[in-house]
């Protein structure tokens, strides 16, 4: 035991699921859900933020680069990429809300005396209710600006 | 529905098992009134260095067989080398934490029958190093533990004498706390925590969830060093709320409530009532 | 004995709970100052609100270069210090640890520089 011990930095990561561990959302139910989008919209938004301030920076360029920039994003591709920013962002805004109001421990109930079936507190229909409303709003959102895009109005 | 005796494992009836299948080419327990389970255990040894790779046994089982009466008929019938650890057999000691099926759980918690299929598959925790089979180690779980400070720290003596007596606390007040005393530190939440899969300086749930345990309780007075010891790059921070941790706590501990619980106060969102030791202080002042 | 791998003291510039204040401020005010920064594409009609034209009169209001410029410092801000979040949880070495803080400083100072250039320049267009 003594030499299994010996190198302990060695054994730190040994056996950690890595990150296969957050990359799979489908073990632990809708919280966990929510973690694994959260993060991955988060990046999204972030690339998509960075690829925007770059796009906006054509402006000083007059208005021929201004419009050979906006001709990538007025495709279909470039509409279904907006719909994807408008549906993330609108998840990434409703969960971030009820993960801050979670975080400062709204919304989770109250430590109590726990018995069979043990179902933990914290993991509670409010939690979930919160998690299905960002959901269905960033389904809504994604219509919306769907029918907007591909509307031709 | 089809009961049969069992040679060699009591005398008992046997009970149907659910009709879900694993996908595999193993009988259902619904074919020919067979009852065996096929039990699935990872085998490896740290020491020698070995590949892992999954050994199976057949195994009988009735309705109320746990995972771990399962792998104690395999060890003691088919191959007495499959290391475990386990004691209590009644989910109070946390020895036999193991992943069953994808899910970490309390081997003799589990039974096979509401598990639903007739392939059972035990492997090791995982985020904790194996040292042979189903045996890990939990000294870097205990060092985090540790770290909390998991004891009841009061740093003002007991003025008069008359004070000595016991430390009274309203059911309320233990209310704060008793959830998160019911850990027996199996390692359940630290193994399905996304964090401490790659995050070797995070303490985890169950650490978080004790230094809330002791903070919350009215006896103790060392929550501001609790949370100056997890408020840092790797602390508290970094617990996103995928509550993991809490749904596979077999001892309804929810750690993930105790860390939010944690965090509101460090956020100075909420405060625990004043402790005995600052009504002590406030009563010493007075005199 | 407790093993050298947990962190002990707190030898970072801001605290981590500091540094998560700001996080979730900054995610609370960009949520506000983004939705007026669409709703301005619904002022003028929608098929129109992104001829040059229009856009660099919308930059041309000094309140709304200010309101950009805010949007700008609030997501790089929250962005970035997500993005530290993630990194940060992977690897746990001092170099590390060094290499996402500076990495996502300089990301996010860049990309509030290369934007704010952006705005100052079609303010004054």
């Amino acid at each position: 035991m003594e030499a299994f011990r010996k190198n302990e930095s060695e054994n730190l990561r040994a056996n950690r699921e890595g990150l296969k561990g957050w990359l799979n959302p489908t073990r632990y139910g809708w919280e966990r859900l929510s973690y694994w989008l959260m993060r991955l919209t988060g990046l999204f938004l972030l690339l998509y933020f960075v690829g925007h301030v770059y796009e906006t920076s054509s402006l000083v360029g007059g208005i021929d680069a201004w419009n050979s920039m906006l001709a990538l994003t007025q495709t279909p591709g470039g509409h279904l990429f907006l719909i994807l920013v408008i549906g993330t962002s609108t998840f990434h805004s409703a969960n971030g809300i009820r993960l801050i109001l979670a975080e400062t421990a709204r919304g989770l109930g109250k430590p109590g005396r726990p018995d069979y079936p043990y179902d933990a507190v914290s993991l509670n229909n409010r939690q979930r209710s919160g998690i299905w409303i960002a959901l269905v709003l960033a389904a809504a959102a994604m219509f919306y600006g769907g029918s907007i895009l591909f509307g031709g109005e | 529905m089809v009961y049969e005796s069992c040679k060699g494992y009591g005398s008992e009836t046997w009970i149907p098992l659910n009709k879900k299948t694993a996908g595999n080419d193993h009988q259902t327990v619904h074919d020919e009134g067979k009852q065996n389970v096929l039990l699935r255990v990872l085998r490896g040894d740290m020491f020698k260095k070995t590949k892992r790779s999954f050994s199976t046994f057949s195994v009988p089982v009735r309705r109320w067989t746990t995972v771990l009466d399962a792998l104690i008929y395999a060890k003691e019938h088919s191959d007495s080398s499959i290391a475990i650890r386990f004691s209590c057999r009644m989910a109070s000691c946390g020895s036999c934490g193991m992943i069953i099926n994808g899910i970490p759980r309390l081997a003799c918690y589990t039974k096979i029958s509401e598990l639903g299929y007739d392939t059972v598959t035990c492997e090791p925790l995982p985020n904790f190093p194996v040292i042979r089979d189903l045996v890990t180690d939990f000294q870097q779980f205990f060092n985090h533990h540790r770290h909390m400070e998991p004891y009841i720290e009061n740093q003002y003596p007991v003025p008069r004498e008359e004070a000595l007596s016991e430390f009274k606390q309203t059911p309320r007040d233990i209310d704060n706390y008793l959830q998160f005393s019911y850990c027996i530190k199996c390692g359940l939440c630290y193994s399905a925590c996304p964090t401490v899969a790659t995050d070797t300086k995070f303490p985890g749930p169950q650490a978080l969830s004790q230094a809330y345990r002791y903070s919350a309780d009215n006896r103790d007075d060392a929550e501001k060093k609790r949370l100056d010891i997890v408020d840092n790059r790797h602390g508290i921070w970094r617990c996103h709320f995928a509550g993991s941790c809490s749904a596979v706590c077999p001892k309804g501990v929810d750690p993930a409530l105790g860390i939010q619980l944690l965090r509101s106060h460090l956020m100075s969102i909420s405060k625990t009532p004043k402790t005995l030791a600052d009504l002590r202080k406030i009563d010493d002042d007075k005199d | 004995m407790v093993s050298g791998n947990i962190q002990n003291a707190n030898s970072t510039f801001l605290r981590e709970s500091t540094v998560m204040k700001i996080h979730y401020i900054t995610g609370l005010g960009a949520l506000f100052v983004v939705a007026v920064h669409v709703m301005m594409r619904l002022v003028v009609p929608f098929s129109t609100s992104l001829e040059y034209e229009n856009v660099i009169n919308n930059y041309r209001i000094l309140w709304y270069a200010l309101l950009l410029e805010i949007i700008l410092v609030l997501i790089s801000i929250h962005g970035f210090n997500g993005l530290r979040i993630m990194l940060i949880e992977l690897r746990q070495n001092a170099m590390w640890e060094k290499f996402v803080t500076i990495f996502t400083l300089a990301a996010m100072l860049a990309v509030i520089g290369y934007g704010t250039r952006t705005i100052i320049i079609a303010n004054g267009l």
